[in-house]
This record gives structure tokens, C-alpha cells and sequence, in this order.
């Protein structure tokens, strides 16, 4: 009986989809499709915002599921975001996915969940405390007992999903719970269904035609489930975003940020979190005409990309701690011999292997000293997955216009993360890349004492016939090795100048919020989220607090001073260990620049990014 | 056609390559060193070669060998102690107009560079990457090499070293380089020639340059010295003619018979090891660029991001 019905269904969808494909894409968002099953429940109340908590095992396909929902959710005109754990094992061991879907600009994937979806019953018990008080519990019946597990008040569903499975697909279906989901959680949020299997489809085309099948009948299941009786009320308010949004991980932002800042070349070696931005650049590049190689090691990486960028192709290579450890002897020549170079530090929690599939934002001090010699770095941190596209652009002006590494930091907790943000004005961040091979003159300096150094990429002519060697030694303005102690200090203070020119020209931190007062909360990176979030649930319950945002952590502007000396107290959110001293690493930073010791943290090295509900919990134990 | 037939004054007629135009610093090696030959036979190369001066790129690591760059004008690099292979392949895979010439030594190549070593083989990115064995540590001042022969005796080995020296003939043709090559700074004539070779080579060149230090190695290299009593037993290649003497000769295109050729005792042979023909990293990188970019032809860098996005949308 469902499979007849499934069967129409599909081909009123397969049609519907001939008609539609060459149609422009405007084209298809102002042609409505009507819904093949008018929507059972009309007049029930409409949500500005929904959280909902998937878990099951990795095997169930959770994280694809979540990921086509949230891009569903930013296809449908709504913000989104979204936080998963990686099990440590390739297949087995449990798997989240959290989704907060709304009107609103989502800062957080919420603390807690509003729908909570299990599919088995150490799933349900592990989770179950995450969900809000009388929120909606969906399980699998078959492998679900939700009696005396699910607090009173709990709106439980327990529904049949693995049984009608079974009988759609035939068999013992142990795959199709996730499509099955995805159809029935997008119907019931009043997402736009009619794009559902458009999507699934593009997920799933390169399997073979039975996976294929198996993923239509799986769907149409889950968005024609019937509902006997009362359903879950989850159906979002209508949507107030333009379709033109983009669903994108942070690490694909990244990637897709470095190309369009005009990157073309890079190196890396493969380490959890952060492979997959090379594996994007690896697919991509070749149509731009450049080159991304796998390297032996992390040391050959840096030692790649600094050949690139050396050859006259800002380069990157990304990487993850115990990797950017490696190419700091590397990051050591690129400071000395003043070489662009972008390095994107995907952060994951330390020390050593530590835990690679966690959330920290503990290589902050490492990232702007972690090498030997006087050689801080350039440091920029991305605050959500839009900026990480957006950060890589400044990134990689600052590492030509400086002659400097530059690094960029993300984290664990924004490079699987998927948000939906606006389409980028390419006419504002795409930069076309372009090679020096020009003539230099009669008297070009390579290392010029009281100005910027601007390399004569091999190739480029060099007008007084005297060639440059680009060195890691202590050198003079015309890089010829110099260990004498006036052109050492001379040279220290020409690269330090830089750093000098770096951070008047850096404007004042984002505020939020009064710029005195009882209390600032000053975050960064992934942070920023949960901080925001924070003040402004601070300011709807009448506290007064103010946020201060930093995005370049180095160097840092020295000015925030000012600031800071005008509020009783000062935390900054960071997820790392506040050490003996009480201050986690920027606050480390921030007292040693600013000299204000009254600056404080909130800190916490649990590998999840920070819930709203922490940083309240820290300020009111404080 | 009046057009066509005057002269742009500022059309420079290409520079001609000199020694007087490639000396750069005098060089700072010890009187006698095998290096001050190795750079002789490199600016005779260039002068040989005439290349655009602006497309060389003269490069090295760490170590008495690798100020190699200093001395040479052109434009030059003084990396990292064992990192210049990767330097090199990036520079090479993203400028493959440019002409490398990479200067490095035992320590620098066999011991910290060593992983590098392998890896650089197997993409086999176009360059000539001269290695300068002297058998010892000299910018140190006189440790244990690991190409230096047992019972050495240096300040790291004062009783003799005990390790088992790396046979660089045997790693480099077991790393699968397409061009390897041995020769010694004694014999500059036979320096220039493998240079040569290795030049006109495409792909990962390698030349093992035995280049005697004075000063902590006086003599270590006479059993090849025909002057000083010694044989330069030099390798007799394949002609491929069918006559009964060409049976003899080493094939440069069998790793066997090039494993056996390094494997003979000391001082051993000198010449061309191996010489294959694989594609290098930039053209097999270059193919696949081509592959992908026909299936969109006509569209700019900025369209296939625009369709990426669109992707995401």
C-alpha cells in the first residue's frame, strides 16, 4: 500500500523536476510548487527559531542528514546553524547533530534542544537531558523505551520508524532512517519540501540507481508519514531571509575564501580537523589552473607554499596544531626572509595528539610566538563560517602589502559547522591573482631599512644586475649575510616596524554595548557566538554588560586599553585553560599589552564550544 | 611597414651569461675545498647554457655547501637545513619557466632532509639538485656524516664511528629519482658534463658530488685521484649498437644493474647511474589542469566561483 502511494508520489516529483531543470534559478523560486499533500495543521502557532538535537550511531548517516536539513533550512529562507561530533571511530560509537533553525541571525547552535530525535535507546538516555523542559521527544519505537526515561511533560512520539522502513524497503533496513527523517522534519518545520530531493539527490549522485531508489522511497516516507492523531507543532514562522543564502561549512568558507582571495597555489598534509580544506582545494584548484599538493609531511607543506609565495603566488597550507607545530621552523625563515604566506590553523584540543575531534581555542599563543628568535606573527581569527570566507581575503592582503605570514585561526567547532550567510558581493571580495615579472630598477633594495619589502619574484629583471637571496641568515638591506650587531638591531627593528605600521592601521575593536560600565565580556574566534548571545540575554533580563569582539589578535590594538581601564571587570571567553594565573591565552595577551591585570577569564577546556548558559553560569559564580 | 621596421630603443638585446657577470661574493669556502670546483663547473655551465639570468634560480639548504647561493649571481635562495627539496617543488610546480639549480650536502640531504629526499623523487618536479659529499660535518666543525665511512673519527665519534654510512648510490636509486648521477670535484671536466646531463634531463636530476674537505677530511678522496695514485673509473653507457663490447655496458635505464654499479667497493664508479624517462610533477599536474579546465571551457576564475556558490545555494 505505501509503496503504491510512494510510487505516484514519485513520479509527480521525477516530472516536476524534467520541467524545472534548465529553468533558471530565479525562475524556480517564484514559480511555487504547490505541496502534494496540503499541510494537515494550519492554525497552529508559527516559531520564530527551533533547535533540534539528532542521535543516533555514525553509521545512520545523522551528519549527512543534518547537514541536507540545515541546507534545506538556508534554501527555504532561514539562518541556520548547526554543531556535530565526529565519533572517534570510522563506523559505530554515537553520533550528534544539532540544528537551530529561525528568522533571526543565529549566534549559537542553542544549549538546549527544543526537538530532540533518537534512535536508540542509549542515544535517548545520553540526550534526553538536553532537551527543554516539555520540548519533543521523536524515537525510533523499535529501539526506543521512553518510560521513565523521559522527564514529565516530555511531548514524546515514539514512531515506527525502523518497521516502516522495513517495509518500503524491504528487508532489514538499516539504511534510510536519516532520509526518512529528513522528509519528515522538513515537512513538519514547513521548510520547503518541494527542493528536498533535489537535494538529496545531489548528495547521493555518484551512488548507483538502487541507493538512489532506496533514497527516494526513504523520503517520500518521511514526508508523507501519517500522523494519527496530534503531530508535533514545530512549524517555523514564515521565512524573512532571501533564498540567495549560501549553507556552507567553516572549512569550506575557508577554501572557497583563500580562491577567491586571489590564492591559487598551497601545500598540506592531511590532520584532523582541518583535511578537508585541502581536499576542497585539491578538487578545485585545477580549474582555476593552479596546483595544491599533498606533501610527506607538515615541514614540507610550509616548506611548499613558501617556495610558492617565494616564486611569486601567494600560497597557503593549512593545518591543525600539533601540525603548526611542525612548520614553525618553516614560519621562522618566512618572519626572517619577509615572505608572504597565509597558514590557516584549523584548532583542535591539546596538548599533543590530544583530542583531535574536539573544540579549543589553545593555539593562540603558539600561532603569534610559537617559533624561535624574535618572530611574532600576523594572527586573524574567523568568528563564524561567513567569516571565514571573509577573513582569508584581509589575510591575504596583509601578507602581500607586509611581506609577512599571516595566520589564519579557525577551529574544530566552525569547520564542520554549517551556516547560512548572504551570498558574497564578488565585486568586493574577489581579487584576480596576479604575477610581478616587472623589470626592477637600478637601485632596488630588497630589504629596504625604512620601508616595506616588496620581493622581485625570480623572473623579474633586476636593473643594477645585483640579484637577491632571499635568506633565512641575519641579513643586510641587500640580503647579503650580515651577523654584525648594529645591522641585527637595525634589521629587528625594520621587522618590527611592521608589526608597529599593522596595528595603527587595525580599527578599534566591535563593540557591543556601552564602552564603561560593571562588566565586559571580550571574545574571540568561535567565542563570539555564545558571548554575544550572552550580553544580549543579559540586557533582556535587565543586567547591563558590554562585548567587545577581537578579530585580529595580533597585533593587538594596544588602544582597547582604554576600554578596558573603564569597566570593573573584564573577562575574556575563551576555550583553553586559565592556567595558575587565571587567565586563559588572550587574556595572557591582552595583560602583557595592555598591562590591565584586572582582566580575567572564562574558561573551559570540556571540547565543546561554549553554551550560552556556561559563560551566565561563570559570571554568576564569579 | 615603417612601423615594423623601427627599432624600439627599449628593447634590451639579452644579456650574455660571463663568469665576471655570475661571480657574485668571493666565496667564503677554505683554500683547497672541493666546493670552489663544483662552483667553477656551474658558471661554466651557465655560460654554456645561456638561460635568461633573470629565470635562474640558484637554491640551497644548510651547511658549508649550501652558501652555494651567495657566490652566485642570480636570483638565489638559502633555505632551511634539509628543506630545500620541498622549497624547490614548490617553487618549480608553481613557476615551471624557471630554470633550478639546488646546492645541499651529506648532512643536509641524507640525514634531516632525508624524508624529503624520497618524496621529492617520487614527483619528480623538474630541477638539478647537486649534492656536495664531503663525508663529515664541516660547518660544525667536524662531527660524523652519515655518508662518513665506519670508524671515522670525529668530535661526535672520538673512538671511530660505529654506525653503518648511508651508500648515497643506493638510496637515491632506490628512491626512484629519473637522473642519478656521481662525480667527483676533482674531476671539474666530468663535474661540467654531469651538470650538463643532468640539466638537459626533465625531471628530478640528482648528482652526487664527492667534494673533499680539507680541513677535516685531508685525503679521504685520493683512491679516486689518478694524480695522487688513484683510479676515476669512469661508466661506460649503452650505445645500443650491437657490437660484442656493448654487452659490457651499463644500461642507465636498469636499476638493477645501477644497484650493482653502487654496491662496488670503494672508490666504486662515476658517471651516469640512472636515466629514465616519467613525466614531471608539473606536467602530470598540468594534464590533469587541462582535463578539468576542457570541461568548462571559456569560463573565467571568477565564473567558477560564482558556480560554486551557486552550488552551496
Amino acid at each position: 500500500m505505501i509503496k503504491k502511494e510512494l510510487l505516484i508520489f514519485e513520479l509527480f516529483i521525477i516530472k516536476r523536476s524534467d520541467l524545472f531543470r534548465d529553468a533558471p534559478s530565479w525562475c524556480r523560486r517564484i514559480i511555487q510548487i504547490p505541496k502534494f499533500k496540503p499541510q494537515a495543521n494550519l492554525n497552529v502557532s508559527k516559531k520564530q527559531e527551533i533547535t533540534i538535537r539528532l542521535a543516533g550511531y555514525s553509521q545512520d548517516g545523522i551528519q549527512s542528514m543534518g547537514s541536507l536539513l540545515a541546507k534545506l533550512a538556508g534554501r527555504s529562507g532561514y539562518r541556520v546553524m548547526t554543531y556535530m561530533t565526529i565519533p572517534a571511530t570510522v563506523a559505530g560509537g554515537n553520533s550528534i547533530y544539532q540544528l537551530r533553525i529561525g528568522n533571526r541571525s543565529i549566534l549559537t547552535p542553542g544549549d538546549e534542544a527544543d526537538v530532540l530525535v533518537a534512535l536508540y535507546q542509549d542515544s535517548l538516555q545520553s540526550h534526553i537531558g538536553l532537551l527543554k523542559a516539555g520540548g519533543i521527544l521523536l524515537c525510533d519505537s523499535k529501539h526506543c523505551q521512553p518510560d521513565g526515561v523521559a522527564p514529565e511533560g516530555t511531548q514524546v512520539y515514539a514512531l515506527p520508524i525502523t518497521d516502516l522502513l522495513e517495509s518500503a524497503l524491504g528487508g532489514h533496513a538499516m539504511k534510510g532512517k536519516n532520509m526518512f527523517l529528513l522528509g519528515m522534519l522538513s515537512r513538519l518545520l514547513g521548510l520547503d519540501d518541494a527542493k528536498v530531493e533535489d537535494l538529496a539527490l545531489e548528495r547521493f549522485r555518484k551512488k548507483d540507481e538502487s541507493v538512489i531508489q532506496n533514497v527516494r522511497t526513504a523520503l517520500m516516507a518521511g514526508l508523507e508519514y501519517e500522523w494519527s492523531g496530534r503531530r508535533p507543532n514545530i512549524h517555523l514562522d514564515d521565512p524573512k531571509h532571501s533564498c540567495e543564502a549560501v549553507t556552507m561549512d567553516g572549512n569550506s568558507a575557508v577554501a572557497y575564501g583563500l580562491i577567491s582571495a586571489g590564492v591559487r597555489y598551497g601545500a598540506s598534509y592531511p590532520i584532523t580537523p582541518a583535511t578537508s580544506i585541502m581536499e576542497v582545494l585539491i578538487d578545485e584548484l585545477p580549474k582555476y589552473n593552479g596546483i595544491f599538493l599533498q606533501t610527506e609531511d607538515e615541514l614540507a607543506a610550509a616548506a611548499a607554499a613558501i617556495g610558492m609565495s617565494y616564486g611569486g603566488n601567494l600560497a597557503v597550507t593549512t593545518t591543525s596544531g600539533p601540525g603548526m607545530s611542525l612548520k614553525m621552523e618553516c614560519l621562522g625563515w618566512a618572519t626572517m626572509a619577509e615572505m608572504p604566506l597565509l597558514v590557516v590553523n584549523v584548532q583542535r584540543g591539546g596538548p599533543s595528539t590530544g583530542i583531535p575531534t574536539q573544540v579549543e581555542q589553545s593555539d593562540l599563543l603558539q600561532s603569534i610566538y610559537g617559533s624561535h628568535g624574535d618572530a611574532p606573527r600576523v594572527v586573524l581569527a574567523a568568528r563564524d563560517v561567513e567569516e571565514c570566507f571573509a577573513i582569508c581575503k584581509d589575510a591575504a592582503a596583509i601578507a602581500k602589502q607586509y611581506s609577512t605570514p599571516v595566520v589564519i585561526l579557525s577551529d574544530q567547532g566552525l569547520s564542520t559547522r554549517i551556516e547560512a550567510f548572504d551570498k558574497p558581493d564578488w565585486n568586493t571580495f574577489y581579487v584576480e591573482p596576479k604575477l610581478d615579472q616587472e623589470d626592477r630598477p637600478a637601485d632596488f633594495v630588497p630589504y629596504p631599512a625604512d620601508a616595506l619589502t616588496h620581493h622581485a619574484p625570480p623572473g623579474c629583471r633586476i636593473g643594477s644586475g645585483r640579484y637577491p637571496v632571499m635568506t633565512g641568515l641575519e641579513h643586510d638591506t641587500l640580503s647579503g649575510p650580515n651577523p654584525g650587531a648594529a645591522n641585527h638591531m637595525t634589521m629587528t627593528a625594520k621587522r618590527r616596524k611592521k608589526f608597529q605600521m599593522l596595528e595603527e592601521a587595525t580599527p578599534m575593536p566591535e563593540m557591543l554595548g556601552d564602552d564603561k560600565g560593571d562588566l565586559l565580556l571580550i571574545s574571540w574566534g568561535s567565542s563570539f557566538g555564545a558571548t554575544r548571545e550572552a550580553v544580549v540575554r543579559m540586557e533582556s533580563e535587565g543586567k547591563k554588560a558590554s562585548h567587545m569582539h577581537l578579530r585580529t589578535l595580533y597585533p593587538l590594538k594596544r588602544e582597547i586599553r582604554t576600554v578596558l581601564e573603564r569597566f570593573k571587570q573584564v573577562y575574556t571567553v575563551e576555550l583553553n585553560d586559565a592556567g595558575i594565573y587565571g587567565a586563559g591565552q588572550l587574556a595572557t595577551l591582552i595583560r602583557s599589552v595592555t598591562g590591565c591585570d584586572h582582566v580575567r577569564s572564562i574558561a573551559k577546556t570540556d571540547g565543546q564550544t561554549f553554551k550560552v548558559r556556561e559563560i551566565l553560569k561563570a559570571l554568576a559564580d564569579a | 611597414m615603417s612601423e615594423i621596421l623601427s627599432i624600439d630603443p627599449e628593447i634590451q638585446l639579452p644579456e650574455k651569461i660571463t663568469k665576471k657577470l655570475l661571480a657574485a661574493k668571493q666565496p667564503t669556502w677554505c683554500p683547497g675545498c672541493g666546493d670552489h670546483s663544483i662552483l667553477a663547473a656551474y658558471f661554466k655551465l651557465l655560460e654554456k647554457l645561456q638561460l635568461p639570468r633573470e629565470k635562474i634560480v640558484t637554491l640551497s639548504g644548510i651547511g658549508c655547501s649550501s652558501r652555494f647561493p651567495y657566490f652566485v649571481n642570480t636570483h638565489g635562495v638559502h633555505f632551511l637545513h634539509g628543506r630545500i627539496l620541498p622549497f624547490a617543488t614548490g617553487l618549480s610546480l608553481s613557476r615551471p619557466d624557471l630554470h633550478l639549480f639546488v646546492f645541499s650536502g651529506d648532512g643536509d640531504c641524507f640525514s634531516i632532509g632525508g624524508n624529503h629526499l624520497d618524496h621529492t623523487a617520487r614527483k619528480n618536479p623538474n630541477m638539478t639538485y647537486l649534492i656536495m659529499d664531503n663525508t663529515v660535518y664541516g660547518m660544525t666543525k667536524n662531527q660524523t656524516s652519515p655518508t662518513s665511512p665506519k670508524g671515522f673519527v670525529s668530535k661526535t665519534d672520538p673512538l671511530g664511528s660505529i654506525d653503518e654510512p648511508i651508500n648515497p648510490m643506493k638510496r637515491l636509486i632506490s628512491s626512484g629519482a629519473t637522473f642519478v648521477a656521481r662525480t667527483s670535484a676533482s674531476n671539474i671536466a666530468h663535474v661540467m658534463q654531469m651538470l650538463e646531463r643532468a640539466e638537459a634531463h626533465k625531471g628530478f636530476s640528482v648528482i652526487e658530488c664527492l667534494s673533499e674537505c680539507t680541513q677535516f677530511n685531508k685525503g679521504s678522496f685520493e683512491g679516486l685521484n689518478p694524480r695522487k695514485g688513484g683510479e676515476f673509473k669512469i661508466i661506460e653507457e649503452k650505445r645500443f649498437d650491437g657490437t660484442p663490447e656493448d654487452e659490457a655496458r651499463h644500461d642507465v635505464t636498469d636499476e638493477v644493474a645501477a644497484y650493482r654499479l653502487a654496491d662496488e667497493s670503494w672508490p666504486g664508479s662515476f658517471g651516469v647511474f640512472i636515466q629514465k624517462d616519467r613525466p614531471t610533477r608539473s606536467e602530470a599536474s598540468a594534464a590533469i589542469n587541462e582535463r578539468v579546465r576542457n570541461r568548462n571551457p571559456g569560463k573565467t576564475d571568477r565564473d567558477h566561483l560564482v558556480d560554486a556558490f551557486e552550488r552551496f545555494s
